[in-house]
């Protein structure tokens, strides 16, 4: 690991502005995600900033009957929060399915949404990667790809965001406060927070340099059925081949996202028209475009098939 | 062993791919280099470890995992695959498991923590520790400590009613079921197979508790 200073913040403001003033800083919360690629030197940061004990842990209801997650929530308090688990039971059920127990205690709300991808590529510092190292190529196209993306990919990158959490967020239509280096809040749709690569593989968001996450709202309950679906390779403590994030309404419609297939928790909201039709004509219209290479092609039909299982539960409840 | 190329993503084969990346990385030091790069800094830090206050002066690279074996010669702790993959390392920080290779130990200043040596002695066996003894619950016991403390937390967290991939209604309690114990301790790799005799285990102590 690469020598790094460390202090612990003040204020979300004082740390945003912390970060913002020393290139190569970074915040810590949790640290699962980013001690992981610091001591691989993936990621090499100068100086930490704790964000811990800022008081970003609380969930509150908001005055429009939704809900506020504070962005160091962890992610076995949000998934075991009454509210969570009664109203917006997709979320509680992606958090479960991602992880271990040991580090669903320390993953925080924030940082589960910031995690980077698990293309080997990326991991390894010998491999060609954009993401890492922008400009050096990228050894996962025509190399091994079989948990890498279908669609949103570029020529840049196939790397796949890897999170369960952000999934349910997604379909949910939650939204990302921040605060800036300069003490100015924002709010970023979900949907525009996680960036496709094109040709910036490593710019994976919307944040600007210091901008800091803050809470990750959540609009009031829309009722329905719950669901996620997860596909992976062992039953438990696995990254997503597919997974399927749906709320399923009585008269059939409803909403769907897709992890493990896209560099960002997919949704198309214009497939979800087609919710009452199957799952075959929402999958076909969710994966318009889709460029899967030989290994991983077999994520095009699981999608259909994930989803199909999903509607088939929701018809038997 | 499979190249990292071939190794398939899981937090598993990252391990793999893990090791043998960092035995490479010296040669060719390609990792994106950091505008200014800092020096080597120490912090002072305190934190309650077993009950005793213990105060450290530390890199502030060490990890709570190498501070509890390497500072505090508290080497029950196991330093498996040091990337959060193996749960060997797993401690209690305020009540809560987590992998101390994954956490740094600046970060824990105030904090309360358990390890295995905390839990019971030899002579003073904590139930877990004496139903793993019972049951059989290890072969080579290098990832029992890391699996003892995460049973003891398991049943906790089935006790605050904290819901895990395996429990089917939400809106109820989680019951105490093979399925639930299985799914709870996925974070706790045992390379010689233990794990029907670590489930035996936990089971019996669930049982006394109940």
């Amino acid at each position: 690991m690469k020598p790094f200073t460390y202090e612990r913040a003040t204020s979300p403001a004082a740390a945003a502005k912390a970060v913002a003033d020393r290139p190569g800083a970074k915040f810590i919360a949790g640290g699962t995600n980013l001690l992981d690629l610091m001591k691989l030197e993936v990621e090499a940061p100068i100086h930490l900033v704790d964000v811990n004990g800022l008081g970003l842990d609380r969930i509150e209801t908001t005055s429009d009957g939704g809900l506020r997650i504070g962005a160091l929530v962890s992610n076995t308090a949000l998934a075991s929060n009454e509210t969570v688990r009664r109203d917006y039971g997709v979320l509680s059920r992606a958090i479960v399915a991602g992880a271990s127990g040991q580090l669903r205690n320390k993953a925080t709300t924030a940082g589960n949404l910031l995690q980077r991808t698990r293309c080997p590529y990326f991991y390894d510092t010998n491999q060609a990667c954009n993401k890492r190292k922008p400009g050096s190529g990228c050894a996962a196209i025509g190399g091994y790809s079989r948990q890498l993306a279908v669609i949103g990919t570029s020529t840049a990158c196939i790397a796949t965001y890897p999170g369960d959490m952000a999934v349910a967020m997604r379909v949910l239509d939650a939204s990302v406060q921040t605060v800036s280096p300069a003490g100015q809040t924002r709010t970023i749709a979900f949907g525009d927070f996680h960036r496709l690569p094109g040709n910036t593989p490593h710019i994976e968001n919307a944040l600007a340099p210091g901008e800091l996450v803050t809470a990750v709202t959540l609009p009031r309950p829309i009722g329905g059925q719950h669901f996620y679906h997860k596909v992976r390779d062992r039953a438990s403590y696995a990254f997503a081949l597919v997974s399927v994030a749906a709320v399923i309404q009585r008269d059939g419609s409803g909403r769907v996202a897709v992890g493990g297939i896209a560099p960002r928790p997919w949704r198309v909201e214009a497939a979800e028209t087609a919710m009452q039709q199957g799952a075959k004509a929402v999958s076909a219209r969710l994966l318009a475009g889709a460029k899967p290479t030989t290994d991983n092609a077999f994520k095009v039909p699981l999608v259909e098939r994930a989803l199909a299982a999903v509607m088939a539960e929701a018809r038997a409840a | 062993m499979k190249s990292p190329v071939d190794t398939e993503i899981s937090r598993r084969g990252i391990l793999v791919g893990g090791v043998a990346t960092a035995a490479l990385t010296v040669s060719t030091a390609d990792a994106q280099t950091p505008p200014t790069p800092a020096q080597p800094a120490t912090m002072k830090v305190s934190f309650d470890v077993n009950g005793k206050r213990r105060n450290l002066e530390l890199d502030t690279r060490t990890t709570l995992l190498d501070a509890l074996r390497e500072h505090l010669h508290l080497t029950g702790t196991k330093k498996g695959c040091d990337h959060g993959q193996c749960g060997a390392c797993t401690v209690m920080v305020d009540g809560q498991r987590i992998n101390s290779c994954l956490s740094l130990a600046v970060m824990h200043q105030g904090d309360r923590i358990t390890t295995i040596e905390g839990l019971g002695q030899p002579d003073r066996l904590h139930p877990m520790q004496a139903a793993f003894v019972k049951h059989d619950g290890y072969q080579c016991g290098y990832c029992t400590p890391g699996q003892i403390c995460s049973a003891v937390a398991v049943l906790d967290e089935i006790k605050a009613g904290i819901p895990s991939h395996a429990t089917g209604d939400f809106t109820t309690r989680p019951a105490i079921t093979n399925e639930e114990i299985r799914e709870r301790m996925s974070g706790n790799i045992c390379r010689c197979g233990a794990y029907s005799n670590i489930v035996d285990a936990i089971n019996d102590v669930a049982g006394v508790r109940a």
